[in-house]
């Protein structure tokens, strides 16, 4: 290879450009090893959960005879089998036990588990339990539980600036009413496992496909009573995650490494898809009861809002997410008089967790609903209506948490969109349609997304990275973020490319694992490339400057006069192979391997005060949809769907683009087809594909332009300016839900809002027809 | 008659012999655990994820056909004389990419990765079939399986580009075709093959006298032809359904006869085998079969075993009872042949005994003046079980409705028609105000269950409206009543 010629071409997989996800050959041809693919030691013995069928109940008899005594039983583990503490519960509240002991509360709440030689064997023996319960009342939703008086799981959050209960009585306008949103199975592909190790001493190896191995390692640690270094969590890849598996699969790894542990032998635990879906957590199901006063332009004056949630039986992340819930009632309005409340409640059912945006698309649909309730009410298009009340300059720029939003481009992203997918003109040829008076209606909506991004704990915004660079050249990358498709390690290996000036496809990347890198936050809150890619940066900066600090003294220049090339190294008037500069760096003993370490600048917040700069910065984004409706049946399709959405400068388009579609999709699930359903005695049933349904290829919308906006940089210094993408676009999806309430609406000649509580099935669209007419 | 205690089909470019097989082994687990053929993948163990998909190949009248199937409900010992193809299998042993695969790579067609293999399969059984696809047909082929990634855009992208990477008659399934013929052939040895595992046991009839004869000797026998319904009594609840008896594998009962007088459907017919002969004759069918289920399913479930589990929310049986079929019903060489109404007695019960199975299906061919539609209302629009389901089948002479058959889904503990309605229908004249006076009766007709699927209050509600829609869906413009495919 001729050095000269090579330094001028650049290097391949640079940051900023359309490469691949790395695993993708692996994906296609199936060789990708999920962690039910891992080759079993021989001997590996397999675990299944016993699970109440009770919502609340006390536990008068637990029988397991039956249980151990099915063929291929090992045995059974249940509370008293964990050396150390009964709980899983990832924020230290201790409201969250592995197995339930006197009483259960909530239906598909673990027990027992039943160890057996092979998994269906593990599977029929945990249905033999004999249990004796004894009910208990149980209130299965927020309402429910506020009758009952069941109390909240975490303390509640009030976000307060200016005088709203003035401000609302002096408001020309008033407008009162109650949104109702369902929640969300994540509905993973690959469900949730851990596979257990063991080791000497008190050591454990589980292997997992959680968000979080940290945590799931000093989760499994404090179940075992032993320190977090005996414990490794290794995750190579999820099938799937978000937020599903940031704190749910502590429990899987507790009980596999227990029982490893126990029977010192590998322990797999696998719960079967309709298992996973009754004894996990999903989104969050919200109650919204919003009052806003406004003038009679639209704009408002004051907004107050209470949001309940159906939290389940713990608290797990109920507090930040219902926290995050408030942090976008206001999506990117500015309310110049604002109270809201959050009211976390303790529900008999399966705890709530993470579910990508945590909380923050419950507030973002309260805030659209406001704005569809006041343009019925003054007869605007809503769009106008939204615009009149975006966030400004002249002291419209604070949130309810009094963060200055200081990077606001909604109203341009808006306006192109508004230009690029014709809104003006379909609006009025969607009006002129429905006045024909035929049974299909049309509806269309233009809604915008702006979206916080930092974790709200703050101590969550760091990482760390390890580097090493072989004598080879070649590089060995690990980072604490964990790859679930989003192409995590993709980006970060051309961060890391980019920096060191090699091809892509030197850099391996590897497994996460707690035993390179400690302390690791969720790969969660859209952060992972944010932290994880400046840690790896870091990490390749340092073992730079120390490659600079040789070349200098071993060819006697200056640091200046070093350069690094597209695979190559320019000392002077020197160029060499990046593969030799790096072999004589090693034979003159220069470091090659690095830590590197990154947290997120300015940010803070004091939740006693409800103030702060939790958020580094701003995503946004917005989408247009069209649908129709089939005023008969309830029935729709989306007809066409234009997003123009902000990553910042992208670090890889095509990465972002598929981040993009795929949320919105998820979003326009969330509010359309995917219904949570529990019978009188709390069981859900809709608990694996064939009841809940998930979007299929033919609901995508039939026209479907997603597009960047490019000209979008990050006003802070991330990552090449880049912004984070996980979780913004799945707000796009409220798009949809409007454009249905828009359709419905034409029944009563638009004077009415809808009030479509979501998800907006074809039986709530119906029924909302028939309302409507009267 | 002598019997055969063994399985044996070709898996990939291998030979399988079983000779312990239980009746509730499945096709995944041998791949995955047997084999640690870890390709295919487990997402729901109850085919509607689609991430097990495989392709089955099996000869039917001699002639080899593919079909993508859901390996986590294909029970093993229905796998006799087939050829088992799995992911592995697509790249060949030089390691290039198969041209389903290039093209999801160039598109970006994954990001998690887990469905993956399944779309590759179901694509590839696609591409085999029809290498340039519309995107309906992309859509239709890929309802079975489940992507929560991507949001599919660039997964039809992909199924849209690979024909540019190749062609279905280089592919190795072609070539391969006619020494594969031959062998399944051969593995056809025309036995009857009984096999077990701890006392669970399996038993594939030589023909279908042989069949009819060993429900005589096992009356209480699991009967299964596609195992759609069934595979989930063993992946999910576990069940015990041993002894069971195939008969998808009989040639005979695939088979699909249209005489001048009716449509004759064997039992182990799939649904997608029946799509033609059903809507050549009733085109509104075209689009109502395309969304019963997916492609998988259509592929392996058969109408004979969407009648026999007598579920009152099978898509079929309200279309047989509107169209006015009936099913012969066969008990050792005796036969019976009863109105398909008459075989749904009540919830979980059926007119059928002990050792007795359904043998045929009859549809008489469309009968002049007679107007049909049939409507699915479901939560999804496709791959769902419906909410309702609703057929109509009116009869109009001279401007007057002289004959209604109506038939509802959903709508009672049987697929049952709705007898007011119809009575209200006949004798007066074919017009929106008589159709939207006779929903007005369906009240009287059933009284709906609330589920998980739909209230009560939304099933009586969409059935009503179901009428009006039957009236607008027979008018000449029917743009803004009419969503569109």
């Amino acid at each position: 290879m001729n050095v000269q010629k090579s330094a001028n071409a650049p290097i391949k997989g640079a940051v900023n450009s359309d490469l691949r996800h790395d695993s993708a050959i692996k994906h296609v041809t199936g060789r990708a090893e999920y962690c039910d693919d891992i080759a079993e030691p021989i001997g590996t013995l397999h675990a299944y959960l016993g699970l109440s069928t009770k919502a609340h109940a006390l536990l008068r008899d637990v029988d397991l005879s039956a249980v151990r005594a099915a063929p291929g039983v090992v045995g059974v583990l249940t509370a008293d089998d964990i050396p150390g503490v009964n709980d899983v519960s990832p924020t230290g509240r201790n409201d969250e036990p592995i197995f339930a002991t006197e009483k259960v509360e909530f239906w598909g709440q673990p027990m027992f588990a039943v160890v057996a030689e092979t998994r269906d064997a593990a599977r029929r023996a945990a249905k033999l339990a004999q249990i004796t319960y004894e009910d208990l009342p149980h209130a299965l939703d927020p309402e429910a539980a506020q009758e009952a008086g069941m109390g909240y799981v975490t303390p509640p959050l009030t976000l307060k600036r200016g005088e709203a209960e003035s401000a609302m009585s002096k408001a020309a306008h008033r407008i009162k009413g109650k949104l109702r949103v369902g929640g969300q199975d994540h509905m993973y592909l690959e469900g949730h496992i851990a596979f257990a190790i063991p080791g000497e001493d008190d050591d454990v190896i589980v292997h997992s496909s959680t968000q979080h191995p940290s945590e799931a390692q000093h989760m499994v640690a404090h179940v075992l009573s032993v320190p977090s270094n005996a414990v490794t969590i290794n995750v190579r890849r999820m099938g799937g995650g978000f937020g599903g598996k940031e704190t749910q699969m502590n429990l899987f790894c507790s009980v596999a490494a227990v029982a490893a542990k126990k029977w010192n032998r590998g322990v797999k635990i696998r719960p079967d898809r309709d298992d996973d879906m009754s004894a996990t957590g999903k989104r969050h199901d919200f109650v919204i009861d919003y009052e806003v006063g406004f003038d009679d332009d639209g704009v408002i004056e004051a907004v107050t809002g209470d949001f309940a949630a159906r939290c389940g039986f713990s608290s797990d992340l109920s507090g930040p997410v219902t926290d995050r819930a408030l942090f976008h009632a206001d999506n990117a309005y500015y309310y110049p008089n604002v109270l809201l409340n959050s009211h976390p409640m303790k529900t008999n059912t399966v705890s709530n967790t993470a579910f990508r945006g945590f909380g923050g698309p419950q507030g973002v649909i309260a805030a659209e609903r406001i704005m569809e309730e006041i343009a019925y009410h003054r007869r605007l298009d809503s769009l106008e209506v939204r615009k009149r009340n975006f966030y400004g300059d002249n002291g419209r720029d604070v949130t309810p948490y009094h963060q200055t939003v200081e990077d606001n481009i909604a109203p341009r992203i808006c306006q192109e969109l508004e230009d690029s997918a014709d809104y003006r003109a379909r609006r009025q040829a969607i009006l002129e349609w429905n006045a024909k008076g035929g049974t299909i209606r049309k509806g269309i909506a233009l809604t915008p997304v702006k979206f916080g991004i930092s974790f709200t704990a703050t101590w969550y915004n760091q990482a760390g990275a390890l580097l090493h660079i072989y004598s080879d050249g070649s590089v060995h990358l690990n980072h604490g973020g964990t790859e679930m498709g989003q192409g995590l390690n993709t980006k970060i290996a051309q961060i890391v490319a980019d920096e060191l000036q090699v091809d892509f496809d030197m850099i391996k990347i590897t497994k996460t694992t707690t035993e390179k890198v400690p302390n690791t936050s969720a790969t969660a809150a859209s952060s992972g490339s944010d932290l994880n890619g400046m840690a790896a940066r870091d990490a390749a900066r340092q073992i730079k400057e120390r490659l600079v600090a040789f070349a200098a003294e071993h060819w006697k220049t200056d640091a200046d006069a070093v350069r690094f090339l597209p695979n190559a190294v320019q000392v002077g008037d020197e160029i060499m192979s990046s593969r030799d500069f790096i072999k004589q760096a090693y034979m003159a003993r220069v470091h090659l391997s690095a830590a590197g370490f990154y947290k997120t600048p300015k940010i803070h917040w004091d939740r006693e005060t409800g103030q702060g700069r939790p958020f580094y910065y701003y995503a946004y984004g917005a989408a247009c949809s069209e649908v129709s409706v089939d005023t008969l049946t309830g029935e729709y399709r989306v007809e066409r769907t234009d997003i123009l959405h902000d990553v910042g400068k992208s670090l890889n388009p095509i990465l972002d683009v598929g981040q993009v579609e795929g949320a919105f999709i998820q979003g326009m699930g969330w509010l359309t087809t995917e219904e949570l359903w529990w019978d009188a005695q709390g069981q859900l049933r809709t608990h694996a594909p064939s009841t809940y349904k998930i979007p299929l290829a033919s609901d995508r919308p039939r026209i479907f332009n997603t597009n960047l906006a490019t000209w979008s940089e990050n006003k802070e210094h991330t990552m090449k300016r880049s912004k984070a993408v996980g979780e913004p676009p799945f707000m796009l999806g409220i798009s949809v839900f409007e454009a249905l309430s828009h359709a419905v609406a034409s029944i009563a000649d638009y004077r009415e809002c809808p009030r479509l509580d979501a998800p907006a099935t074809p039986e709530r669209v119906l029924m909302a027809v028939e309302r409507l007419k009267g | 008659m002598t019997t055969r205690s063994e399985i044996r089909f070709v898996l990939n470019n291998r030979d399988v012999t079983l000779d312990t097989v239980s009746a509730s082994d499945t096709l995944l687990d041998f791949l995955r655990i047997d084999r640690r053929l870890t390709g295919t993948k487990e997402g729901c163990a109850e085919g509607d994820c689609g991430a097990c998909t495989v392709l089955v190949g099996r000869l039917q009248n001699g002639v080899l056909r593919y079909e993508p199937v859901n390996a986590c409900i294909r029970l093993t010992a229905s796998l006799d004389a087939c050829h088992v193809v799995s992911v592995e299998y697509l790249s060949g042993p030089n390691g290039k990419l198969h041209p389903v695969q290039q093209a999801m790579v160039d598109h970006h067609g994954s990001q998690c990765g887990f469905c993956t293999p399944g779309f590759v399969m179901s694509l590839y059984a696609l591409w085999m079939g029809n290498p340039e696809p519309s995107e309906t047909e992309i859509e239709t082929a890929l309802q079975g399986n489940l992507c929560r990634c991507t949001g599919y855009e660039p997964i039809i992208k992909a199924a849209k580009a690979v024909t540019a990477h190749g062609s279905p008659a280089d592919d190795a399934l072609t070539l391969e075709r006619a020494a594969m013929t031959a062998k399944l052939a051969q593995l056809r040895d025309g036995k009857r093959v009984e096999v077990s595992s701890g006392g669970s046991r399996c038993i594939l009839p030589a023909s279908v006298d042989d069949l009819a004869e060993v429900l005589l000797e096992t009356p209480d026998a699991t009967i299964i032809a596609g195992a759609t319904d069934v595979g989930l009594w063993v992946t999910k609840f576990l069940r015990d359904i041993s002894p069971v008896v195939f008969l998808s594998h009989l040639d005979e009962l695939r088979q699909l006869d249209v005489t001048e007088d009716e449509i004759k459907i064997g039992a182990g017919v799939s649904y997608t085998d029946s799509r033609t002969a059903m809507s050549d004759d009733y085109p509104h069918l075209a689009a109502f079969w395309d969304r019963i289920a997916g492609w998988q399913i259509r592929s392996m479930g058969s109408i004979g075993g969407n009648i026999a589990n007598g579920s009152p929310i099978g898509d079929t049986p309200p279309v047989l009872i509107a169209l006015g079929a009936s099913i012969t019903l066969r008990k050792g060489g005796v036969r019976r042949t009863i109105p398909i109404e008459d075989f749904f007695i009540d919830y979980g019960k059926q007119d059928i005994s002990k050792g007795e199975f359904l043998e045929s299906i009859s549809v008489p061919r469309p009968a002049k003046d007679t107007i049909h539609a049939a409507y699915k209302i479901s939560k999804r629009r496709d791959e769902d079980i419906s909410s309702v389901c609703a057929a109509f089948n009116v009869t109009v002479e001279g401007g007057t409705i002289t004959a209604a058959r109506i038939a509802f889904g959903g709508m009672a503990a049987t697929p049952k028609r709705a007898a007011h309605a119809e009575a209200a229908l006949v004798g007066a004249a074919w017009s929106e105000a008589a159709l939207i006076a006779a929903a007005q009766r369906l009240g009287d007709d059933f009284s709906p269950l609330s589920d998980w699927r739909a209230s009560s209050d939304y099933r009586l509600q969409v059935s009503k409206n179901l009428f009006r829609k039957f009236w607008l869906d027979q008018q000449s413009d029917t743009a803004t009543n009419r969503l569109s495919a």
